[in-house]
């Protein structure tokens, strides 16, 4: 370890240097704290310093943007999101690995192209199939496009072509059929892939802009993300409530991140690093 | 043998079948769909048939091949200086001294807001009336306001999405360093090579794949950046921050209301990415090193 040992000047140089990024990196962050905690009508005195403390223009921005129903209704959609595409991963990539059926080639480059697809490029047919539908202004809209991913099986795919084959014949030579084997044997040995798609697909969800912009139109279906650009739109004269709202909506990610910082780093690494 | 590859085939089609709707349905059926869509024009009702050309005039005209140019200038600020402070931060953060986890968490931050926040966030520090930049820069920054001046405002945009950007690029590039075995730095070391030697010799061979992996990753979301631009200009100063997503799907756009104009731009968008990316394959691939 000695080479990553420094001391003495070079040492004060790294922290000097270390401190001034993430002054740089959490200024954006730091002024909206301070903004959100003053009263309304001292935003946009002295903006960098704290003054008058007050819990009221977040309580403000929380009545009225419609905070709590944009929180529930993206936490709804997220979770069934993710609930939803880990089960789908898991069925898929086991058929993929384990099961042996006319085709799978086939149908695995299928599955693997629609990854070159970028979602813009499918919104506009997708919003007309919502609409002859009716799901315009429902979770269901939201929520139903992205139910099942090409990443999110090709992620499990990746760990469970990891697992011996041999443990397979053994089970089945111990009379475990597959479901049990999925559910005794791949699923708690692929726990931390597993729980690194489910972080990486509820953010996924939970940071969709242009979708929900495009197949919401009532605010009762804001997410956090849309009810944002209307606490924007409605609020021009009232930056203070913006900040708060920004504040708000960004506090509770914020902490599910720090949770599992774990699992965000092999989510956001499953494409780059080899393994 | 032939009883053996059928015997699992009912199996399969319940475990595949989940999935193979949702793609079926939300992928590829609206994919092939917007190729047959982008030949029509269309109004609130109806749809009418131009044909092929309409790609060819779509990609022609002056507002595509601006949006193209302001995202291909959007991409050039972002990928490069993004990627390079990610990399300085991570590269910065990565030696074991007192404290660095307190660092490595602030760096990581930025993942943890969502196009809105940060654009809203961004939209209010540029604000010429707000006063938190404009007031030391002056200025452009003071009239009419750095993103509303027609010079500045793809910067401004791009200084969003840097910082937004750098939480995702600082943390894959840590557990890309993460990843370099120590022993090679050990052996660089004994050769004599000092810090920036290990550096350009050791580091970025060996961490390569993950920086094709950000370029690749960067580049696409720039191409497909909606979001900061819809919050932060809508597209303007004079059409200077319209990219080519935003074009697609933004407001008082020739696209707005028509389903086939939009389904034109957003397929063309499509292979714009397709050929960028295999660009980048084909011209990164040689100069990455994957080990063994």
């Amino acid at each position: 370890m000695a080479i990553d040992q420094i001391k003495g000047g070079r040492k004060i140089g790294r922290y000097l240097l270390l401190t001034v990024m993430a002054v740089v990196v959490l200024f954006p962050i730091y002024v909206m704290i301070v903004g959100a905690l003053k009263p309304g009508n001292k935003v946009l005195e002295h903006p960098l310093l704290p003054s008058n403390f007050t819990f009221k223009t977040l309580q403000d921005a929380w009545d009225s943007g419609h905070l709590g129903r944009a929180l529930w209704n993206s936490t709804v959609v997220s979770v069934v999101v993710t609930v939803a595409q880990v089960t789908t991963s898991v069925l898929a990539a086991y058929a993929f690995v384990f099961l042996k059926f006319p085709g799978r080639t086939l149908i695995f480059a299928i599955f693997l192209a629609t990854l070159l697809v970028p979602l813009e490029a499918t919104l506009t047919v997708n919003r007309r199939t919502i609409q002859d539908l009716q799901w315009i202004n429902s979770y269901r809209g939201l929520a139903v496009p992205f139910l099942a991913t090409a990443f999110g099986i090709f992620m499990i795919r990746q760990v469970f072509l990891q697992i011996p084959k041999e443990m397979r014949e053994a089970a089945s030579m111990d009379g475990l059929g597959h479901i049990g084997f999925l559910r005794e044997v791949a699923v708690p040995l692929s726990r931390p892939t597993i729980g690194a798609l489910a972080l990486f697909a509820f953010l996924t969800s939970w940071n969709q802009y242009l979708w929900p912009v495009l197949i919401t139109t009532n605010e009762d279906y804001n997410t956090v993300q849309t009810g944002l650009k209307a606490l924007k739109q409605d609020s021009l004269g009232q930056p203070n409530l913006v900040i708060a709202g920004t504040v708000i909506i960004a506090l509770p990610i914020f902490i599910v991140l720090i949770s599992f910082q774990r699992q965000l780093v092999r989510g956001l690494t499953a494409g780059a690093v080899k393994g | 043998m032939k009883k053996r590859r059928w015997r699992d085939s009912g199996l399969a089609l319940l475990m595949l079948g989940p999935s193979a709707i949702v793609l079926g349905v939300f992928v590829i059926y609206p994919i092939i769909e917007a190729i047959i869509l982008g030949r029509q024009r269309c109004g609130v009702t109806a749809c009418r048939t131009t044909g092929w050309g309409q790609y060819i005039d779509a990609f022609r005209s002056n507002e595509f091949q601006d949006a193209l140019i302001v995202t291909i200038k959007y991409a050039l600020i972002t990928v490069p200086i993004g990627l390079a402070l990610g990399v300085g931060l991570a590269v910065l953060a990565d030696k074991y001294i007192k404290g660095v986890g307190i660092f490595r968490t602030i760096f990581s931050s930025t993942v943890a807001t969502s196009v809105a926040v940060a654009s809203v966030m961004w939209f209010f520090l540029l604000n010429p009336n707000v006063g938190i930049v404009s007031d030391w820069l002056g200025g452009v920054a003071k009239t009419p306001g750095l993103l509303q001046s027609p010079g500045t405002a793809l910067w401004a945009v791009s200084a969003s999405s840097i910082w937004a950007n750098l939480g995702f690029t600082f943390i894959v590039v840590t557990a890309g360093l993460q990843s370099v075995p120590k022993d090679l730095y050990e052996s660089a070391y004994v050769d004599g090579a000092n810090g920036f030697t290990r550096f350009t010799n050791v580091t970025l061979p060996m961490i390569s794949p993950v920086l094709l992996f950000i370029t690749v990753v960067l580049t696409a979301r720039a191409f497909e950046s909606f979001g900061e631009i819809d919050l932060l200009t809508s597209g303007g100063p004079k059409a200077k921050t319209t990219t080519l997503t935003y074009l697609a799907y933004g407001q008082g756009l020739p696209t707005a209301g028509d389903d086939g104009l939009r389904a034109t731009v957003s397929v063309l968008v499509f292979f714009v990415l397709l050929v960028l990316a295999l660009v980048q394959f084909r011209g990164l691939e040689k100069r990455v090193h994957y080990g063994n």
